[in-house]
């Protein structure tokens, strides 16, 4: 150092000793502020436009890459993909499908509630828990028996019209007949006209039929036929069953009438249980034949 | 390994200042990679290297000033300390400085110990602004010192080479 110093022929300026201590200090000083006061933000930002397009030099290979690797996906990883969807939308599928029936059940409820709230007879939801064995009789079991107050002849239907009638009771069960068991008799009226009739099960799966209708009798297809409160079992205005097809022979003396019932006689699980049905005096004693005889023979005088 | 033991036999030509702008811009960019755990901890100092190539073969043209300006720009693009770097690139400029013709007259393995000793006080510096701000002493920065002083050799045969280069072109 010495040496340089001494045979200094051309003039460089301060020593490296000198620069060495001037912008050390200058160093010294800049940490000082920057770690004190942070003044030197602007200047650092200023210089970063310097520095910043290096920076993003270096980082655009890896970035580069990265987007390079995110293109070439590797066929297995795809595949992976691909099963792993699969199993996921079985598994959706599913559900869904689960989720249809039970938004149907959904719907059916509040149907019944709805029912419930319009009309004034207190009812009780049940489910069907068992169906006959025979297909030709048309019969049910419900999950409500005599524990939940249910009596026979307690009348059952649907949000959209009479399911049937209850026939027996046990202790948790009780056993309902479809308005379509065969001879199953429901009192009705004709909506339109007011035409009082009677309605039988064919016994087939699902018709009604209406018997001893004259041939001339007002009734035409499309007619709503609801029950007309008459034998105080039914509560009145319920719809039981549409019109279906209209035979009209002359041959016989009455017409032959076939009806579908309008509630889903054969169709959903959730039923609603009537109350009773307030009691009707009590009918009267019906006349001796032998009286009726007379009486008529009378009648003639 | 012969070229360890080379040392400069033949004249080199002048070199341009676009090389020596061209080597530090690079050296900078390698330091602004995106390194990071034990590899940030193992990356030599490109910077402090190259510098120190300058200093010692080019005291004239590479100094002390010059240094702590480029020390400026990789505390910019380091976003440490404003000074840290500045302060350890002056340290290791005048080292490079003072020392360049004991260091000349070395072979390249000779040199490795002597640059070992200046990088050592680099990172020192480093480490000694670390400890006063945060607190601690990092000894990790010290395995960077010791991969920039393997970095030497290479570096210098290279850039040896490429001043060749010139020369066999003319």
């Amino acid at each position: 150092m010495d040496s340089t110093q001494t045979f200094q022929v051309f003039n460089r300026g301060p020593s490296p000793a000198a620069r060495l201590v001037f912008f050390a200090v200058l160093s010294l000083l800049l940490m000082f502020v920057d770690a004190r006061f942070r003044y030197l933000e602007s200047t650092r930002s200023a210089l970063s436009v310097l520095v910043s397009p290096l920076q993003r030099l270096a980082t655009m290979p890896m970035l580069l890459m990265q987007q390079a690797g995110d293109f070439f996906v590797t066929q297995n990883s795809l595949l992976l993909d691909k099963k792993a969807l699969q199993r996921q939308h079985g598994i959706d599928s599913v559900q869904l499908v689960q989720q249809q029936a039970l938004l149907q059940e959904n719907m059916q409820l509040r149907n019944l509630i709805a029912l419930q709230k319009r009309n004034q007879y207190t009812g009780q939801f049940a489910e069907i828990v068992y169906t006959e064995r025979d297909v030709f009789r048309r019969k049910v079991l419900i999950n409500k028996g005599s524990v939940a107050s249910v009596l026979p002849g307690q009348v059952v239907m649907d949000d959209k019209g009479i399911v049937g009638q209850i026939t027996r009771v046990f202790p948790w069960l009780s056993e309902v007949t479809l308005i379509t068991e065969k001879d199953h008799a429901v009192p009705v009226q004709v909506l339109r006209n007011g035409l009082r009739s009677v309605t039988f099960g064919a016994g087939d799966t699902s018709q009604l039929s209406l018997r001893y209708m004259p041939v001339s009798t007002d009734i035409q297809n499309g007619d709503i036929l609801v029950t007309s409160g008459i034998d105080g079992i039914y509560p009145p205005g319920i719809p039981v069953a549409k019109v279906e097809k209209i035979e009209r022979d002359a041959a016989y003396p009455f017409a032959r009438i076939s009806c579908l019932p309008i509630g889903g006689v054969d169709k959903y699980r959730q039923l609603l249980v009537l109350s009773a049905a307030p009691k009707l005096p009590e009918r009267p004693e019906p006349e001796p034949v032998a009286v009726r005889g007379k009486l008529k023979k009378s009648g003639g005088h | 390994m012969p070229f360890l033991n080379h040392t400069q036999p033949e004249i080199l030509r002048p070199v341009s200042t676009m090389f020596i702008v061209t080597s530090i811009v690079v050296a900078l960019l390698l330091n602004g990679l995106p390194w990071g755990g034990l590899w940030l901890a193992l990356r030599p100092d490109f910077v402090a290297v190259v510098l120190l190539y300058w200093c010692t073969h080019k005291p004239l043209r590479i100094g002390v000033g010059l240094s702590w300006a480029i020390g400026i720009l990789a505390d910019v693009g380091d976003a440490s300390l404003f000074g840290q770097h500045a302060l350890a690139y002056t340290l290791l400029a005048f080292g490079g400085v003072v020392l360049s013709r004991r260091i000349r007259m070395f072979d390249l393995r000779e040199q490795t110990t002597q640059v070992l000793l200046i990088l050592f006080s680099t990172y020192a510096i480093y480490a000694l602004v670390h400890w006063q701000v945060n607190g601690q002493i990092v000894w990790p920065y010290f395995l960077g010192c010791l991969t920039s002083t393997l970095l030497w050799v290479p570096m210098s045969s290279l850039f040896q080479s490429m001043r060749q280069m010139r020369v066999d072109r003319e």
